[in-house]
């Protein structure tokens, strides 16, 4: 059996990496493609903190096992739905704009 | 069979590290978007072995199946406009950031992974029911207890929509633009460059113009 420490880990150097890529690349799909990154590795330890604590009942009314890791991450998924969607739309304007795609070039709110 | 569930956990994490690099590092964002599938589909893998398996049908409908074809949507639809030619401007400063995070990140997990070695304490996982996980225990947990933000949740999404259609649309026509667009508009070299540059399909552009009578008549 996997200790949860694993996973845990495996989720922090996901986290990592995509926080290195968001700083680091300045294309904008790469950049949003970096969050999902670092979402998927808060989705990892949510389900994985969620698998080692099963209480029963506690602050539900649904009597089996706790899901709150599991819900939780569910509802990121939904909201990064969302997200994805406005971001992409963005980069299309931004691009109708100002053709271009790069972080550093979309400075219309400068000065 | 331990040591089964050994290597699937290492292999599912060997996979899922690769894929989060190639995201960050490919220079073609097509690669990117393929790391970050190969990422997804190994994250769905872990899912199934923490006993998540709706969470891991949802990673894999709404992720694999909806974000990542809307990414490989948008970078069609710019075509070679979305892989930016590498320059050195500003690099110093960013590989610095990136790097004082990456440090500190990595040294944290360091010091975190020795002390849970040091500590000698692992904890046995607890046993699931056979229901944990499934789409009818999971199923009670969303509609009694977080109803609400279920919800709300569906208002985000209705939102979302809304504002992508909004922004993503763009003017119909040049007659209603405020001024300070127009000005912003003068110094981009066309008027619509989605539609320049991409008059019947994606990279339709690349092929030269007799090229594509040529093919039609054969």
């Amino acid at each position: 059996m996997i200790p949860v420490e694993h996973y845990v880990l495996l989720s922090a150097l996901l986290f990592v990496i995509g926080g290195v890529g968001f700083l680091v690349r300045r294309n904008v799909l790469v950049a949003l493609m970096s969050i999902e990154v670092m979402l998927n590795a808060a989705n990892l330890a949510l389900v994985a903190y969620n698998r080692s604590h099963l209480a029963r009942g506690v602050a539900q009314t649904y009597g089996g096992q706790s899901h709150t890791g599991q819900v939780l991450a569910f509802f990121i998924i939904a909201a990064e739905a969302a997200e994805v969607a406005v971001g992409l739309a963005i980069v299309l304007a931004l691009y109708r704009l100002r053709r271009t795609v790069r972080s550093d070039e979309a400075d219309l709110l400068r000065n | 069979m331990a040591a089964l569930g050994t290597a699937y956990f290492y292999l599912c994490a060997l996979l899922a590290v690769g894929g989060a690099v190639s995201v960050v590092a490919a220079k073609n964002p097509i690669r990117c978007a393929m790391g970050l599938l190969l990422l997804i589909l190994s994250v769905a893998g872990l899912f199934l072995a923490l006993h998540a398996q709706f969470l891991a049908a949802i990673q894999l409908i709404v992720y694999a199946g909806a974000i990542v074809i809307l990414f490989l949507f948008v970078i069609m639809l710019l075509g070679p406009a979305a892989s930016t030619p590498s320059d050195r401007r500003g690099l110093a400063v960013r590989v610095f950031g990136g790097g004082l995070f990456g440090v500190a990140g990595l040294t944290s997990l360091t010091l975190v992974a020795r002390a849970a070695e040091t500590a000698h304490r692992v904890l046995p996982m607890p046993v699931p029911d056979a229901s944990f996980g499934g789409i009818e225990a999971f199923g009670s947990v969303l509609f009694q207890d977080t109803l609400v933000p279920f919800e709300v949740s569906s208002g985000l999404l209705m939102v979302a929509v809304v504002g992508a259609i909004a922004v993503a649309r763009g003017r119909q026509g040049s007659h209603s633009m405020s001024p300070a667009e127009q000005e912003i508009r003068g110094r981009a070299p066309s008027q619509d460059p989605l539609r320049e540059l991409h008059p019947s399909g994606v990279f339709s552009h690349e092929l030269p113009p007799g090229d594509d009578a040529k093919g039609q008549s054969a």
